[in-house]
């Protein structure tokens, strides 16, 4: 079992034609069950063509009744990428992922302000993710899939290489994943922690769950106070930035400790406090996680 | 980015908000100039760096004559401004803004930031002008009035005229205040901006609500459709690495400690710096190489990494996934000869063709340390740092206390 994508999952890709677009359609579609999978892509110019078989639509709500998806993953460069997001919404997609880095925040608050007022039911992973992956089955983003091994531990995180980190550990110590989410760097974002601990939680195909944290914002506390209250199962987490200065931005536009909040430290006693094991030792992450397997 | 307060202000004025009239200047004859083109009997002048509280830090001062503007102006020309947001060098004060003297009654603070919890814009005002809002907030929170801005309809006539009344405005002034906060508002959303600080914003004697000072950075993502914006960008005011960096696509910022990194991803590259520290060494950087590390980035990594006369060693610690390792040692063999390397180099690579880049980086014959895991590279980064001398031997040595001792002397 697994959250959010599995087999049965069928995508679109927008931004198919893009050198970005183009390399992660490839690695993905030779994963697993990929070739199934990936059976669209839109480009308003170059409909009717397609990418190396994979057709190619004028529109996600096209590639939607032609080939029946149900997500899209978004490659689209940053200044048309939260129109991206709108189109997949506005074509009632159960799932949205979109990989593009670099979108402005006012374009994210409007589209984001959108959904919830036309109560959209369409889920958002990202923007400025690596994507959402459930080992053995289907990988939809940029992930090396290599590293992964199908099995029943979660893994949510807002950074890309230190998700991967986690499932390598866990894959050196024989521990598989359910499904790997990376919720994305941007300060407006869809899907958060708590969102993804909810679908882990309900998910039988879970046992137990990393969380991966960063400065900035407070997420993570509000995803600590929901485990705390609702979670069934053990839920281990590392939080990057213990050492990074107040006022600096660290990469993401969201890791920047701003008017004394969001510090690690913060987050770390608050998801401690709630119940979650916490490491400060990164390359610690996988043993914690299999510490608190039964 | 950020840009100065008398840049902010001719945004302001330009969205038809109240400001004093004033001039910069970037010599003390413009100083002066401006004082005599302003008229009137007082001028403030006023230091212009990127950096909050300069006021206490001495880069704000009141001149009655044109004598004293020049006297204050290459007092202030030139300083090193220290204050709690500029580090402990300062920061070089190399542009004044000469102002009209204001008549302060009381003093407000307006602030305008992306709250992520809402996702909406959040208006903030406090009757507590003038001070550092960040006590405030820590101290009386409740003296601190938020409102949450729906993006379609902005701010409205009664959200503004609430928070305006909250703030202990009189009756008389509470219009005036409101239209300010919209207008504060429309600036905001029309130029992209992160961050919008009136502190403060004053009444005046004669019951007029004027924008005293401004403070503005944007969203670095919406720079491409805001020309005029980018225009005011002030080199002087950042790191010179930090511009390098930026260059070759590079993320870098400086740290105070000796140990550079050098890592894919930003995640993985803060964790790397916690790791670090974690085994008792201190990051001199934080540096993301994003996704392609091809031999030219990581070359110029490594002479970024080396400027800093501070770094005596370095740890590069890559999660090559879609990269390959073998591409990444060959790029770092390539760095370190061109930068003829003669700090230890610790190298931990995962991933795609691990043991073809381990065996690139061994036969390159250069004295890289190889590790295994990221605790293990930092334990050895360490450690080398500890050692000083060319004995690269593995063994653990138990005669190794006369290294802390030294240490110290730095």
């Amino acid at each position: 079992m697994s959250i959010l994508i599995d087999k049965h999952t069928r995508v679109v890709t927008q931004g198919i034609t893009g050198k970005t677009g183009m390399f992660h359609t490839q690695t993905s579609r030779a994963y697993a069950g990929g070739k199934d999978a990936f059976v669209a892509g839109v480009n308003p110019k170059k409909a009717g063509e397609n990418f190396e078989g994979i057709p190619i639509f004028g529109t996600v709500k096209e590639a939607k009744e032609e080939a029946g998806v149900n997500t899209s993953v978004i490659y689209v460069p940053p200044p048309f990428a939260a129109a991206a997001i709108w189109e997949a919404v506005e074509a009632d997609l159960d799932l949205v992922i979109c990989i593009t880095e670099g979108i402005p925040v006012r374009d994210m608050i409007e589209v984001r302000d959108r959904m919830r007022k036309q109560k959209r039911r369409t889920l958002l992973v990202g923007p400025n993710c690596p994507g959402v992956i459930t080992p053995g089955e289907i990988k939809i983003g940029i992930m090396p899939g290599h590293i992964h091994k199908p099995g029943r531990v979660g893994v949510v995180s807002r950074s890309g290489t230190l998700t991967y980190e986690a499932v390598g550990q866990l894959t050196e110590l024989g521990i598989g994943q359910s499904s790997a989410v990376g919720i994305g760097g941007d300060p407006v974002n869809g899907m958060k922690h708590v969102d993804v601990m909810r679908l882990f939680n309900d998910d039988p195909g879970t046992d137990a769950v990393i969380m991966i944290g960063e400065i900035g914002g407070s997420d993570e506390e509000d995803a600590a106070r929901w485990v705390k209250a609702n979670m069934r199962k053990p839920v281990v987490g590392f939080i990057a930035g213990v050492t990074a200065p107040p006022g600096k931005r660290m990469g993401h536009a969201g890791a920047i400790i701003s008017g004394g909040k969001g510090t690690a430290q913060e987050k770390l006693a608050v998801m401690e406090s709630c119940g979650i094991k916490v490491t400060r030792n990164p390359a610690e992450m996988g043993r914690l996680l299999k510490s608190v397997l039964k | 980015m950020k840009i100065h307060e008398y840049q902010g202000k001719e945004i302001f004025r330009r969205f038809g908000m109240p400001t004093p009239r004033g001039i910069p200047a970037f010599s003390v004859d413009e100083a002066v100039a401006a004082a005599k083109q302003l008229g009137g009997k007082a001028w403030v002048v006023k230091a212009q760096i990127h950096a909050g509280g300069r006021g206490k830090g001495g880069g704000v001062k009141v001149a009655k004559s044109l004598d004293e503007v020049k006297k204050l102006s290459s007092q202030i020309l030139g300083m090193q401004l220290k204050t709690h947001q500029t580090g402990p060098g300062g920061q070089k004060v190399r542009r004044l803004l000469i102002e009209e003297g204001a008549d302060i009654k009381k003093e407000l603070y307006v602030g305008m930031v992306v709250d992520r919890g809402t996702q909406k814009v959040a208006l903030m005002a406090s009757s507590e002008g003038g001070m550092d809002i960040e006590e405030v907030a820590a101290h009386a929170p409740e003296k601190i009035h938020k409102v949450f801005i729906d993006p379609v309809a902005g701010l409205s006539d009664k959200d503004a005229t609430d928070v305006a009344r909250k703030i202990g405005l009189p009756e008389s002034a509470v219009g005036e205040a409101a239209e300010i906060f919209r207008k504060l508002y429309q600036c905001f959303w029309d130029t992209d901006a992160s961050l919008a600080e009136i502190n403060p914003l004053i009444l005046t004697g004669g019951g007029k609500v004027v924008v005293l000072d401004s403070k503005m950075n944007f969203d670095s993502n919406a720079l491409f459709r805001h020309e005029d914006i980018v225009a005011l960008r002030d080199m002087d005011e950042e790191d010179p690495l930090e511009i390098e960096a930026s260059k070759y696509d590079l993320n870098y910022i400086s740290l105070d400690g000796r140990i550079g990194c050098m890592v894919n991803g930003a995640g993985l590259a803060m964790a790397t710096m916690d790791t670090i520290k974690l085994f008792g060494g201190s990051p001199a950087n934080f540096l993301d190489v994003g996704g392609g590390a091809t031999a030219e980035k990581v070359t110029a990594a490594f002479k970024i990494m080396l400027s800093n006369p501070k770094v005596k060693a370095i740890m590069v610690n890559i999660f090559g996934g879609i990269m390959k390792c073998d591409t990444i040692a060959t790029g770092v063999v390539a760095a370190a000869r061109e930068v003829k390397l003669s700090v230890p180099l610790v190298v931990r690579m995962k991933g795609t063709n691990e043991d073809l880049g381990r065996k690139i980086l061994k036969d390159s014959g250069l004295p890289i340390i190889s590790a295994d895991n990221m605790a293990d590279a930092a334990k050895k980064v360490v450690a080398s740092l500890r050692k000083k001398k060319k004995t690269v031997k593995k063994k653990a040595r138990p005669a190794r206390k006369k290294a802390p001792a030294r240490r110290k002397k730095k």
